[in-house]
């Protein structure tokens, strides 16, 4: 895909994306023919339930992983394409917040933000130091710099690790599940993180998510991804009154609907007494 | 339930040939580790942190093992030698077992239980915590930030530990052969001095400690590297570093001392 196709405003494009992944007994699909648009300056949620490939495609956009058919394209290159110097340079001006944070578990909270600084550029370490503790003041965790990473709770850690994830001013931030195990209180300062670091940075955003209520009060815009395939997107307004089954479904917390409560298995009757 | 002759050639087929791909692999790895090792080399302080971590707090064990060894050494070597009228060669015989081939060997053992172990589970661990994946999205290379200090490191403390090791023994044959037995203090010493060569014997020992050093290093980093980030997957690679390490270390130790002892 060349950089004409895309949307002008488009930061990161996704054009019919498949990939799988390969095991003993064949290859396992995990996404198959994804078209995304991911605007430059918005916020927009990728949802589905667990497995559905969701993090698979985070890491295809950072180009951890290569695709087995169609492309991503971050800021009009082509991801798989890039060799690794390029990849690297292209990785500094990305941001990711992984699941549990992922903070280096031997430094302190100040070391870890400090890190890509100190990795990438030739700042002079007072610099650094008044760069790192305004990263923590905008997560509200300057008082926590010197802390170790297993001092901190669940809420705090995420926290550290989405400062350590803006340490550069990156032009997109990918947040992997950045509300899974938190408390309410710490998932609305999470929620409120994300809108208020993007809007300042300017930057774009991509959450992958699972958690609707959270998301849908800070996201621009939403795609509903089931069995690696776009089943639903739009607006959070439209989401929330979509009268497609999974959507509804996913929203309304029920247990039954397009996703199966029974994972596939042989006939219940037939399990239980045998073949008639 | 399948227990047919197919599935077992299967199997049997499918451990070799992933036997195959891991020697391959960890080859490569060995490659990269060099290849990015300019880095590391380049920001000393990170291989000295490493060194602190293997080689300073291996240190107990290295030296208390080395000063009980070589006890043990002079008690039998002792029994033996006075059998034949010379126990005053007991310096020498201390001396030559523990440069030529226990300081470098049980050394390395030591090594690679406490050092190489521990490296194998941080790494590990720091796979099974996207740590290392944290670095590769940061655009910061693992194999040149996190690995490739962690084997230098290993690689210049096991020849000092190995050395520190020996030296401690020597220490311990003079302690029991002659302060506790009292074989003559003149003659240890002398008949040592006169009978261990530098090139064949010490220079031929760290020849061997630094082999090993390599040897462990590369085999810890790399089972860290390869573990499934997992609880069982970060302990069963802690115990394949140490059975692994214990292993390859006897055998090069027997190729080497087939080469470097022939006459």
């Amino acid at each position: 895909m060349t950089q004409t196709d895309m949307p002008r405003n488009a930061l990161v494009s996704i054009a019919d994306l498949s990939f799988a992944y390969d095991s003993d007994n064949g290859n396992r699909k995990v996404l198959d023919g994804i078209n995304m648009t991911i605007p430059r300056g918005k916020v927009v949620a990728i949802m589905g339930g667990s497995g559905c490939g969701k993090t698979t495609l985070l890491r295809l956009i950072g180009g951890q992983l290569r695709p087995s058919r169609g492309a991503v394209t971050v800021d009009g290159k082509v991801v798989h394409e890039m060799d690794d110097k390029g990849l690297y340079a292209l990785r500094r001006r990305m941001g990711m917040l992984f699941q549990f944070g992922a903070l280096f578990t031997d430094m302190s909270v100040f070391d870890n933000i400090a890190f890509p600084m100190r990795e990438h550029t030739n700042l002079p370490e007072e610099l650094i130091r008044d760069l790192v503790l305004m990263k923590l003041h905008a997560v509200g965790l300057r008082g926590a710099a010197q802390l170790m990473p297993s001092e901190l709770s669940g809420g705090m850690a995420r926290r550290v690790a989405l400062a350590r994830a803006v340490a550069l001013d990156p032009m997109l931030i990918m947040y992997d599940e950045p509300f899974a195990g938190l408390d309410p209180i710490s998932l609305g300062v999470v929620g409120q993180l994300i809108r208020r670091l993007t809007d300042a940075l300017g930057a774009s955003s991509i959450v992958v998510t699972h958690d609707v209520v959270a998301s849908l009060k800070i996201v621009d815009y939403v795609y509903f991804v089931s069995e690696g395939r776009i089943v639903a997107e739009g607006t959070a307004d439209e989401m929330i009154h979509s009268n497609i089954a999974f959507v509804k479904q996913f929203i309304n917390a029920e247990a039954d609907g397009p996703v199966p409560f029974h994972y596939p298995a042989v006939d219940y009757r037939q399990e239980l007494f045998g073949s008639p | 339930m399948t227990t047919s002759p197919a599935h077992f050639f299967r199997a049997f087929g499918n451990r070799i040939n992933n036997g195959i791909w891991h020697l391959g692999f960890a080859s490569r790895f060995m490659l990269a580790i060099l290849l990015h090792s300019g880095m590391a080399l380049r920001r000393f302080p990170l291989v000295i942190r490493e060194i602190y971590f293997t080689g300073v707090m291996s240190l107990i064990v290295i030296l208390v093992s080395g000063l009980f060894v070589g006890m043990v050494l002079a008690l039998q070597g002792y029994d033996t030698l006075q059998r034949y009228g010379s126990s005053e060669a007991l310096g020498v015989l201390v001396a030559l077992s523990l440069v030529r081939e226990l300081g470098p060997v049980v050394a390395g053992l030591l090594f690679a239980s406490r050092a190489g172990s521990a490296v194998t589970a941080e790494i590990g661990l720091m796979k099974a915590t996207e740590q290392l994946s944290a670095m590769e999205m940061m655009a910061v290379n693992p194999i040149a930030r996190v690995v490739a200090p962690r084997f230098w490191g290993g690689v210049i403390s096991m020849p000092l530990l190995a050395a520190l090791f020996s030296a401690m023994g020597i220490l311990g044959g003079y302690l029991v052969g002659v302060q506790l037995i009292g074989v003559d203090e003149g003659s240890f010493w002398s008949q040592m001095q006169s009978s261990v060569d530098f090139r064949e014997d010490i220079l031929n020992g760290v020849i061997k400690s630094f082999v090993f050093g390599i040897l462990v290093s590369l085999i810890a980093v790399f089972e860290g590297y390869d573990s499934e980030p997992t609880a069982e997957g970060v302990s069963s690679a802690t115990t394949r570093t140490v059975v692994t390490s214990s292993l390859v270390i006897l055998f090069a130790d027997f190729i080497l001392t087939a080469l470097m002892f022939r006459g």
